[in-house]
């Protein structure tokens, strides 16, 4: 954990002397043993030989000076959370019941990070179908590289737990429904950034909300995950949701921000301590404001979960044993029998706990109370954002509540209490709005994540803001 | 609706709808976990009033249409690379009876 220099610093010395991704791609593919060896599971799925199949092909590309060449990722190892499919690499989201499923096609982040010049390292590892908040609720639970005993965060734990973990040159895409790259960033202390809903092409992603669900960067710091999110942004034609907008990491001027108070209160006296300290230092370059955010802080996390799990509920719909995945014998077995056989016994308690919320909050007499009802209380929390925005550049509060938990205590928290842990990451996350986790500074000897949000679409100020930050 | 009783009949219930067979444990487990989030987080939206219009996407998504233009499929053989070859007969997927 002490590389400063830049996946960009990294790019331009690898088109001059190609040994530079030789070593960088060797020191990768070490700490991947090295992690697995000592079981700190971040890693999902690593395949040598396609990794070194990739290198050869690259190497040529050194040699032709082609467009791979020219790309903003030549020779960068990137990995990829296990929810986005990579041809011919077990793509499972973390998740029992796609056990030896190997996607026919790249996710469209994929073929972009190829076409960039990137090297594709490694699945990393996460909750099942991104359903949590510390990467607890799969077989692999990654460990946090500051301290073992605590989580990495979630679900993009392992993203953001190989970022922290590995010196090399390495970048990680991860998703996003409600926190799930911010809080992992925060917990690891790296930079997270989660783009407006729809810049990202979700095409290939192993959906768990399709309303909410966003693939974004996870680096060391802005630099790096701006480089990503520039290489894996732009309109797709295979996602209907796609935007037509892309991203430049260009900077903008930033005047007014401001800190959502709310978001302060229950947070944990040291987090508000280290993230205080880091917001007063700012004001020598900002007029820095206060806000409140009443409704968003009390009725957001309600809203997320009646959407999320909703539409959870309607993904997993198709997971039933045919075709790909998992699969038994089905001779004498009516169709409920094998697909609630399968069901049952592949998926886990947190997958079961919320397909059956998603499933009863959509039952015929329900739906309008709930699911139809959070989508119009969702439209009344990003008007109250956009009001806040009129007069301010930028909102910033701590990424989460507290520091990375102890295993021991995660245990404890009932589900309820669990999902109460995402209260400063999901109002940003169902209005589909651009944020960025950096590092505030340090509570003890762990990480301390500062959260700034932005308008639609308006990924500069976040760049720019960061920087400063950082 | 806070007048809902979340106990283990609806939990059963709705568990069948979604095709999953708990077990009584699971059941035992499962119910007050559940109660707990549908009382006190979901029922939470009662207390707002909500006229807006529902947003479906948090930002406005364009329905764009694109030509009819037949492309070329799968290959045969990639259709099946990730079926079982107990549930393939020739060129079918086989699956569980439905009558």
């Amino acid at each position: 954990m002490g590389r400063d220099e830049t996946i960009n610093f990294f790019v331009q010395k690898a088109r001059n002397d190609f040994s530079v991704v030789e070593e960088n791609l060797a020191k990768a593919i070490n700490d991947i043993k090295v992690s697995q060896q000592k079981k700190l599971n971040y890693i999902e799925e690593f395949d040598a030989k396609d990794v070194l199949l990739q290198f050869a092909e690259l190497k040529k590309s050194f040699s032709a000076k082609d467009a791979k060449y020219n790309g903003k990722l030549f020779g960068v190892p990137v990995t990829i959370k296990d929810a986005i499919c990579v041809k011919g690499i077990e793509s499972k989201a973390g998740s029992k019941i796609l056990r030896g499923y190997k996607p026919l096609f790249d996710a469209t982040v994929v073929a972009k990070a190829r076409a960039e010049g990137a090297i594709i390292l490694a699945k990393t590892t996460q909750d099942e179908f991104g359903f949590g908040t510390f990467s607890t609720n799969t077989a692999l639970v990654p460990k946090n590289p500051f301290d073992n005993s605590r989580s990495c965060g979630g679900s993009s734990g392992g993203a953001a737990g190989f970022t922290a973990y590995t010196n090399a040159f390495h970048v990680a895409i991860g998703e996003s429904t409600g926190g799930s790259i911010a809080a992992p960033a925060s917990f690891c202390g790296c930079t997270g950034f989660t783009p407006t809903y729809g810049l990202v092409s979700r095409f290939g992603l192993i959906d768990y909300a399709n309303s909410l669900d966003k693939i974004g960067a996870i680096g060391r710091n802005i630099h790096d995950s701006s480089l990503l999110l520039e290489s894996i942004s732009g309109y797709d034609r295979n996602d209907s949701t796609s935007l037509e907008n892309g991203f430049e990491a260009e900077e903008v001027p930033i005047k007014k921000i401001a800190v959502v108070k709310d978001f302060f209160e229950n947070c944990d006296s040291e987090v508000k301590k280290v993230v205080q300290k880091k917001i007063d230092s700012l004001r020598n370059f900002f007029e820095v404001n206060e806000v409140s955010l009443p409704l968003n802080a009390k009725y957001a996390l309600s809203a997320y979960y009646i959407i999320a799990t909703s539409e959870a509920s309607t993904n997993l719909a198709k997971l039933s044993g045919l075709r790909y995945g998992v699969q038994g014998l089905v001779e004498g077995k009516h169709f409920d029998e094998y697909f609630s056989e399968i069901r049952s016994q592949n998926f886990g308690d947190e997958a079961k706990r919320r397909i059956i919320l998603g499933t009863f909050a959509r039952m015929s007499g329900f739906r309008d109370a709930y699911y139809l009802k959070a989508m119009r209380v969702r439209t009344k929390l990003i008007n109250e954002f956009n009001l806040a925005f009129k007069e301010n550049d930028l909102l910033i509060f701590p990424t989460m509540p507290i520091v990375a938990p102890k295993f021991e205590d995660i245990e404890k928290l009932s589900p309820l209490q669990n999902y109460a842990m995402d209260l400063c990451t999901v109002p940003a996350n169902l209005a589909g709005l651009p944020h960025v986790s950096c590092t505030a500074g340090t509570a003890g000897t762990m990480p301390v994540g500062l959260m700034m949000v932005a308008p639609h679409l308006q990924e500069k100020k976040l760049y720019s803001f960061a920087k400063v930050v950082e | 609706m806070s007048d809902i009783a979340v106990d283990k009949d609806l939990i059963r219930r709705v568990a069948k709808n979604a095709r999953l067979s708990l077990t009584e444990e699971e059941l035992e487990k499962f119910v007050p976990q559940i109660k707990e989030v549908v009382l006190d987080s979901f029922n939470k939206l009662d207390e707002i009033d909500a006229k807006e219009e529902p947003s479906f996407q948090p930002v406005v998504v364009k329905n764009r249409f694109r030509k009819d233009v037949p492309k070329k499929s799968l290959e045969l053989e990639d259709v099946f690379k990730n079926a079982s070859p107990k549930l393939r007969e020739n060129n079918y997927f086989k699956g569980p009876k439905v009558l």
